[in-house]
């Protein structure tokens, strides 16, 4: 898997002069005594593909869900394209401006998978039901299931569910998409699908802040890496985190993805 | 046979009236139930406290008392203690609605906390309004698994109102049993007549609707 360099993808001096798209500034976030994030700063510019990667319980996703408003933050504030959206009450038209696909796909099971597509639009946005659809069914073939519009989701594989999901997400047009895991869940020959799909928006310079376990995905994808542990940003860097991580926990973390025979 | 009488006189349409009877109670029981069980359905979800708490011992007031119990209570208690004169109809009609409420209000209950939290966050990351995500994405997923044991209630409810006719409500059983009283002497074999009729007419209506309760089941584990 190897992605082609873009040409817009300069963020390193992007970084210093653009307004990121998303911003965290000093999230806080616990589950009674368990301090899960403890102050986390991070900004994905415009264009830029964000992995955040970490140890199980490391608190990425809990990260995506705080960013999303899926979860109260208890301290810090959500920016999108710098301005505060972590209100107590986050308002439609805010979250609406960023997309989120999760491990579990969650399709919603009672309609078709283009209604599935095309709920959101015509609901929140008022859009046309035919321009919607036909919106809906372009996305659908771009990710190669033109032929499943009709089908309902229960009758696709795990990759095909997952497929959908990105496009129900991106039927919104969202400034700034959110992955969570979006392979955990699948049998191991559906996550190529399902990933290659997700490096084609890369190349195509949606925003992305992706949570991953695949170590080569993450490697081909990443503009920045973001490693977290213990609740704070344990390391930052480009994609020759991989090769070369200047922390110590980093090494410990990428060690724990090889494998070595005792005695050789 | 000795079965010539239910074919003579207005025998059978005496039937049929007390079968209409059977159903007005049962229908306009389950009309009632079903808006009063989907909200108290919906609250029983609710996080307060209190609302749950009230509405437990509603519905297990319901359960535990047997139907007759309550008929008793509701046709005789009320005009004793409170001096209200309900019609046997009527009082058959508050019970039947109490009762099927109750039962429909814990099957809501079940069927919207079956739905796993992630549908709700998936259409929270859509930006669907709370509204929309219990219109559109919720309550049809709920009333899928929700049908089947709704019909099934339908059926009891019906079954049930035969006993009716013990605060003087003259239903499809009672209308039979008039029907042996007055045959008694010229038919001897006129009571195995009749209930085999009765159990006919219970047959014509319940079957349609166990069918439909399988079918809806069946369709709803697609």
């Amino acid at each position: 898997m190897t992605r082609p360099t873009r040409p817009q993808s300069a963020p390193a001096e992007a970084a210093t002069s653009a307004t990121p798209v998303l911003e965290l500034r000093g999230i806080r976030k616990s589950f009674g005594s368990n301090v899960v994030l403890d102050g986390i700063d991070l900004a994905v510019q415009a264009g830029e593909v964000v992995v955040l990667v970490g140890p199980s319980g490391c608190g990425k996703s809990t990260l995506l869900r705080c960013a999303i408003g899926l979860e109260q933050i208890d301290g810090g504030e959500v920016l999108l394209d710098g301005s505060v959206v972590s209100g107590a009450q986050r308002d439609q038209q805010a979250r609406t401006r960023m997309g989120m696909v999760f491990q579990s796909y969650d399709l919603f099971p009672n309609m078709t998978v283009l209604d599935n597509v095309t709920l959101a639009p015509t609901l929140v946005r008022n859009a046309d039901k035919a321009q919607a659809e036909e919106r809906a069914r372009a996305l659908l073939a771009r990710v190669g299931l033109a032929e499943k519009a009709d089908a309902w989701p229960n009758t696709l594989s795990g990759g095909q569910q997952q497929r959908v999901a990105i496009c129900r997400a991106l039927a919104m047009d969202p400034e700034v998409l959110l992955l969570d895991e979006v392979t955990a869940a699948l049998d191991p020959e559906m996550v190529h699908e399902v990933l290659q799909v997700v490096l084609e928006l890369a190349d195509e310079g949606l925003t992305m802040l992706i949570v991953t376990h695949e170590m080569s995905f993450a490697r081909a994808i990443a503009d920045r890496v973001v490693m977290l542990d213990g609740g704070v940003v344990v390391e930052e860097g480009g994609p020759d985190f991989f090769e070369h991580p200047q922390t110590e926990r980093a090494r410990a973390f990428l060690r724990t993805f090889e494998f070595h025979r005792v005695g050789r | 046979m000795g079965a010539e009488f239910l074919f003579q006189g207005a025998t059978i349409q005496r039937l049929l009236a007390g079968l209409g009877v059977t159903l007005r109670i049962s229908l306009i029981s389950v009309a009632l139930s079903v808006p009063l069980g989907v909200v108290m359905g919906v609250l029983f979800t609710r996080k307060n406290r209190v609302l749950r708490a009230v509405l437990r011992v509603y519905l297990d007031f319901i359960r535990v008392m047997p139907q007759l119990v309550l008929l008793f209570l509701v046709f005789f208690g009320s005009a004793s203690s409170l001096g209200l004169n309900f019609s046997g109809e009527v009082a058959s009609i508050i019970v039947f609605t109490a009762w099927g409420a109750a039962e429909l209000g814990d099957l809501v209950r079940a069927a919207l906390e079956a739905i796993p939290q992630s549908q709700y966050d998936g259409a929270f990351a859509l930006g669907l309004t709370s509204k929309q995500t219990f219109a559109r994405v919720i309550l049809p997923q709920a009333l899928r698994s929700l049908l089947p044991p709704s019909v099934n209630l339908v059926t009891r409810i019906i079954k049930t109102t035969s006993l009716c006719m013990l605060i003087g409500v003259v239903e499809v059983v009672r209308v039979g049993q008039q029907i042996i009283d007055f045959n008694r002497f010229d038919y001897p074999m006129g009571a195995l007549w009749t209930y085999a009729t009765l159990a006919l007419l219970y047959f014509v209506i319940c079957w349609p609707l166990s069918l439909l309760s399988r079918w809806l089941e069946k369709r709803s584990s697609r």
